[in-house]
C-alpha cells in the first residue's frame, strides 16, 4: 500500500516537474511592449465602446422613444 | 526518497526560475505606460430593464451572441432565456436539478446549458421541432459540481468543476475528449478565447491557468491572488486575462509577458469578487462583489470611475453583451437588470 502511494507520489512530482519545466521555457515579451498594446487597443476601441462613450436614447435599443404616435 | 527530494528540489528551482524570469521582462508597469492617458470620466449607468420571473437566488447569467436574448439560473430550478429588450421570457425551461451553478448560451443561439451540485452538464436543445425545449445531453464525468461551461460550438463544450479539473466534451456522443489536470484546488470559473484556441480557468489554488484546447496543455499558470478566484475573463483582444477573487481584488495578466500588470484594489473594498466583464474596448472592468454592488474601474489607471448599486443582495453574474450596448446583473435578489 505504501509503495503504490510513494510511487504515485513520484509520478505526480515527475508531471509537475515537467509541467514546469514547459512554462520556465515559454518565449515572453516585455511589459513596456504589452503595456503599450493594451493601451492602444483601449484607446483605438473607445469610440465603439457604447458603455464607455454612452448611448443617445435614440439608438438606445433599451430605451423606448419619448414620443408616441397613436395612428 | 532520494528521487522525492531531488525532484522538489527541482520544483523550487523551476519556479525560481519563472519567476527571475518574469523580472527581466518588467521594464516598466502599466502605471507608467498609461501615465499620458486621462482618467475616463465617472460611469453612470441606469437600469433600464428589470427581469422578473425567478423565485430564489440567481447564480448565473449568459448573454447569448445576438446581444438580445439572454440566459440565467436559479435556485428555484429553473432556466430562463429571456429577450432583455421586451423583458419577455422566451423559454423557462424546469431543471431536473435545482442545485444550478452555472450555465451558457451557444454561440448559435440553438442551445443552452446549465449544471451545479449534480455533477452534470445538461444540454438544451432549444429549437427542438415541436417547440417544446428538452435535454438533448446529459453530460456526467466529472466527481464534483459544475462550476461553469462554456460552448465552443453546437458540438464542444468545456466544463470547470469542483474536481479541480475541467473538460472538453463532444455533445454529440456525450464523451469527454479532453481532460485539463493541474489545479489544486475547485475550478471556479472559466472563459475561453476570442480565437476558441485557448480557455482560462481560475480555482480555489490561489491560481488562474492558461490551457491550449487541442493540445490539452497548461501553458502558463498565473499567482499573486491570496483567496479564491471566482471570476476569470479574457481582454477583448485575446492577450490578457482579468481574475476575481475571495481576496476583494481584480487582477490584470498579460499573456505574452507572462505577468501580472495591475491590481485593482480599494481599502474600501472588503468584500470578495464574485463575476466580472469587460467593457467592449476593455477600458472598463466590472466586478460584481458581495457587497450588492458591481464595482467599475478604469483598466488602464486602475482608479475607480462608478459603481452600479440596485440589487438588495449579491450580485452574483455579471455579463456585457457582444455589441458591447449593455452590461446585464444577475442577483441573489431573484432579479436581473440591464444597465446602460
Amino acid at each position: 500500500m505504501s509503495n503504490n502511494n510513494a510511487s504515485n507520489n513520484l509520478i505526480i512530482a515527475q508531471r509537475a516537474v515537467k509541467q514546469l519545466r514547459l512554462e520556465a521555457s515559454i518565449r515572453r515579451i516585455k511589459v513596456s511592449q504589452a503595456a503599450a498594446e493594451l493601451r492602444t487597443f483601449c484607446l483605438q476601441n473607445a469610440s465603439r465602446d457604447p458603455l464607455l462613450v454612452g448611448v443617445p436614447s435614440s439608438d438606445n435599443p433599451f430605451r423606448p422613444p419619448k414620443s408616441c404616435s397613436l395612428f | 526518497m532520494g528521487e522525492m527530494e531531488e525532484l522538489r528540489k527541482e520544483m523550487e528551482n523551476l519556479k525560481d526560475q519563472i519567476t527571475a524570469a518574469r523580472k527581466t521582462f518588467q521594464d516598466t508597469t502599466l502605471q507608467e505606460a498609461a501615465s499620458g492617458v486621462t482618467v475616463v470620466g465617472r460611469v453612470q449607468l441606469k437600469t433600464r430593464k428589470t427581469l422578473r420571473g425567478h423565485l430564489a437566488k440567481i447564480y448565473a447569467m449568459h448573454w447569448g451572441t445576438d446581444s438580445t436574448l439572454c440566459v440565467s439560473a436559479s435556485q428555484d430550478g429553473k432556466l430562463i432565456v429571456w429577450d432583455s429588450i421586451t423583458t419577455n421570457k422566451v423559454n423557462a425551461i424546469p431543471l431536473k436539478s435545482s442545485w444550478v451553478m452555472t450555465c451558457a448560451y451557444a454561440p448559435s443561439g440553438n442551445l443552452v446549458a446549465c449544471g451545479g451540485l449534480d455533477n452534470m452538464c445538461s444540454i438544451y436543445n432549444l429549437k427542438g421541432k415541436d417547440g417544446n425545449v428538452k435535454v438533448m445531453r446529459e453530460l456526467a464525468a466529472h466527481t464534483g459540481y459544475l462550476s461553469c461551461c462554456r460552448f465552443l460550438s453546437d458540438t464542444e463544450i468545456i466544463t470547470s468543476s469542483g474536481d479541480c479539473t475541467c473538460v472538453l466534451w463532444d455533445i454529440e456522443t456525450g464523451t469527454e475528449k479532453m481532460v485539463f489536470a493541474g489545479h489544486q484546488g475547485d475550478c471556479m470559473s472559466l472563459g475561453v478565447s476570442p480565437d476558441f484556441k485557448f480557455f482560462i480557468s481560475g480555482a480555489c489554488d490561489f491560481t488562474a491557468k492558461l490551457w491550449d484546447i487541442r493540445e490539452a496543455q497548461c501553458r502558463q499558470t498565473f499567482s499573486g491572488h491570496e483567496s479564491d478566484i471566482n471570476a476569470i475573463g479574457f481582454f477583448p483582444n485575446g492577450n490578457a486575462v482579468i481574475t476575481g477573487s475571495d481576496d476583494a481584488t481584480c487582477k490584470l495578466y498579460d499573456l505574452r509577458a507572462d505577468q501580472e500588470l495591475i491590481t485593482y484594489q480599494d481599502s474600501s473594498i472588503m468584500c470578495g469578487v464574485t463575476s466580472l466583464a469587460a467593457s467592449k474596448s476593455g477600458r472598463l472592468l466590472l466586478a460584481g462583489h458581495d457587497d450588492f454592488n458591481v464595482n467599475i474601474w478604469d483598466m488602464l489607471k486602475s482608479e475607480r470611475v462608478g459603481v452600479l448599486a440596485g440589487h438588495d443582495n449579491r450580485v452574483s453574474c455579471i455579463g456585457v453583451s457582444s455589441d458591447g450596448m449593455a452590461c446585464c446583473t444577475g442577483s441573489w435578489d431573484s432579479f436581473l437588470k440591464i444597465w446602460n
